[in-house]
């Protein structure tokens, strides 16, 4: 039997997960305790397979009230790939006018998952109007 | 002296979770609301909090900052809300009037009832009393937020940061993944002040060292920050002698802890609670003023801004009813205190009328415990229990009591064991 203690970071409670699981972790195999809910168990798996973590950062945007967005991948990447992740986010530059929702670049670091804007900005010359 | 006086039946000051959320109720119960805030932008502290968490108990829904903040400016707008942004208050007087300034024109409002819901600052080094040089580079973790996620400004290479506060960790995270070196965190207190979630995904994923009951004890460099010195520290804060170590770093970041932003409610004769360091509210959060009510960050420093935001909605429908005139005033001699017994730092409400009926208590631990237990008593009678596994200053707590008799007159008191 293997085991492993695993912070659950998918809610402010962050429950102290105990792993254990015989052979190779899979649904079947995986025991957990300490789960205050059933996400605990799914999230524990995901972090011994491929542990997966949102990536939030900011874009340079040109023309707008305010120097940068704010943006963030639309559901969590692999952990492995949030550095790629970055430097590809890093790299982009947006134009003004940008709302929340708008896709900043798809499929990044080849994830399949789209960065989207969560803090966007107007056009510079409306403001003060 | 002023250029303008206006009338509303609803003030709410700052325009964060805590102040959206009670424009909106107070606007929705039909008032006509006011919401004022110094910056150009609705939202408070959140525009500059781009990473996510948010939203869990609020809307079901994982969001980040500036995304949580938007459907709160949304709701609010729909709701009816006048928004004046850019615009300060100076001034908060007793019989509900405040003073405010817009690009330079000062203007008078009077209230039926204001809200305050002005937020927090943060500690800096001053208040803490590191010795050493006062080279540049050493920044609250808040400001550090704000000059990355805001203004696109490097803040520097390699980075210490004291405290491991929830914004400290954050900035952890942030700072790596715009390609500083962040070498280490230091914690005074034997045990991380920050969420569990966070020492994982923000230390922990990046193999930031955490060190826990240790300081920094000297900053030196004289233009800019060159190394600090880091030492350990006993069970009363004091630094153990040899112990010390010297990380060399270019930015010292400050996570020491947020302060309620109360020079408006001193102004108007509020009652501060030192144990906050907020206003002293009753069970539907008016301070000792009549008519003035306070939520949010401004009444205690809360580690959530959903909860910040729910208790701006019950101060804002009070506030809504006050100006309405659907409000019965308390009589002091119906008012018992609300007291925070062994375990307990501090309760909010700090008093009730006696005749409440439901109630909602938020409070925090003294130390950190792998099990409490939470007793709401009433003199010698207990009124509600509840079983925490894992209680810690850093988190707050909150209880719902519910009785249909009144509570006894020496009033409740709240513990853990
Ligand atoms: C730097 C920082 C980072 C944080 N990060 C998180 C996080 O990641 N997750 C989380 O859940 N919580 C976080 N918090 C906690 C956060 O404080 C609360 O969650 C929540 O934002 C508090 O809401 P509020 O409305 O009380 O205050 P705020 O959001 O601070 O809003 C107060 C508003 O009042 C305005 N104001 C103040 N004084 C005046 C005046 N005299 N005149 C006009 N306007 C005024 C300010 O401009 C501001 O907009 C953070 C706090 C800080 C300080
Ligand atoms: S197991 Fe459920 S309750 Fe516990 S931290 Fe994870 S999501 Fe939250």
């Amino acid at each position: 039997m293997t085991t492993r203690i695993v912070t659950c970071i998918l809610c402010p409670n962050g429950c102290e997960l105990e792993v254990g699981y015989q052979g190779e972790p899979s649904e079947e195999t995986l025991h957990v305790d300490g789960n205050r809910c059933p996400k605990g168990k799914h999230y524990a798996l995901d972090e011994l397979l491929d542990p997966k973590r949102t990536l939030t950062t900011s874009v340079l945007v040109l023309g707008g009230e305010q120097p940068l967005i704010s943006v963030k991948t639309a559901t969590p990447i692999s952990r492995a790939l949030v550095s790629k992740a970055r430097s590809e986010i890093q790299g982009a530059v947006a134009r003004a006018p940008v709302a929340i929702g708008d896709v900043i670049l798809a499929n990044v670091a080849g994830t399949g998952v789209d960065v989207v804007v969560t803090r966007g900005t107007h056009l510079r010359h409306e403001h003060g109007k | 002296m002023v250029d303008s006086t206006r009338e509303t039946d609803v003030v709410v000051i700052g325009g964060g979770p805590a102040g959206l959320a009670a424009a909106t109720a107070a606007a929705n119960e039909g008032a006509d609301v006011l919401l004022v805030d110094r910056n150009v932008q609705l939202g408070g502290i959140l525009n500059q909090c781009i990473h996510d968490g948010f939203g869990l108990h609020a809307f079901g829904k994982i969001l980040t900052g500036p995304e949580f903040a938007d459907r709160y400016v949304r709701e609010a707008l729909e709701a009816g809300v006048t928004a004046c942004t850019d615009t300060l208050v100076s001034n908060l007087s007793r019989n509900r009037e405040i003073i405010c300034t817009t690009s330079g024109k000062r203007s008078r409002i009077r209230a039926k009832s204001i809200v305050l819901a002005m937020g927090c600052r943060e500690r800096t080094r001053g208040m803490i009393q590191i010795p050493g040089t006062r080279p540049a580079g050493v920044y609250t973790a808040g400001m550090a937020q704000w000059l990355t996620n805001m203004a696109n400004i490097r803040i520097g290479q390699r980075v210490v940061i004291l405290g491991s506060g929830d914004i400290g960790l954050i900035m952890a995270r942030r700072l790596t993944w715009e390609g500083a070196e962040v070498s280490a965190v230091i914690e005074k207190l034997p045990y991380p002040s920050g969420l569990a979630r966070n020492i994982t995904q923000c230390l922990e994923d990046y193999d930031i060292p955490l060190y826990l009951s240790h300081s920094v004890s000297y900053i030196h460099g004289r233009d800019r920050v060159e190394a600090v010195t880091v030492a350990k520290v006993d069970e009363v804060g004091e630094f153990i002698r040899r112990s010390e170590f010297r990380i060399p770093c270019d930015t010292l970041l400050l996570s020491v802890g947020l302060i309620p932003e109360n020079e408006l409610s001193r102004q108007a004769g509020i009652q501060i609670d030192p144990a906050t360091s907020g206003a002293s509210v009753d069970e539907r959060y008016m301070t000792n003023v009549e008519g003035i009510f306070s939520c949010g960050n401004v009444l205690h420093i809360h580690d959530l801004a959903d909860w910040a935001a729910e208790e701006g909605d019950r101060a804002g429908r009070s506030a809504a009813a006050f100006a309405l005139g659907g409000y019965r005033s308390s009589n002091a001699a119906a008012r018992v205190p609300i007291s925070a017994g062994d375990g307990v730092r501090y309760v909010v409400p700090q008093s009730a009328d006696r005749s409440t009926q439901e109630l909602l208590l938020s409070f925090r631990v003294t130390a950190p415990r792998d099990e409490a237990t939470i007793c709401v008593n009433a003199g010698d009678s207990s009124l509600a229990t509840k079983k925490l596994r894992r209680a810690h200053p850093a988190s707050m707590v909150q209880m719902s009591v519910a009785t249909d008799h009144p509570f006894d007159e020496s009033g409740l008191e709240v513990r853990s064991t």
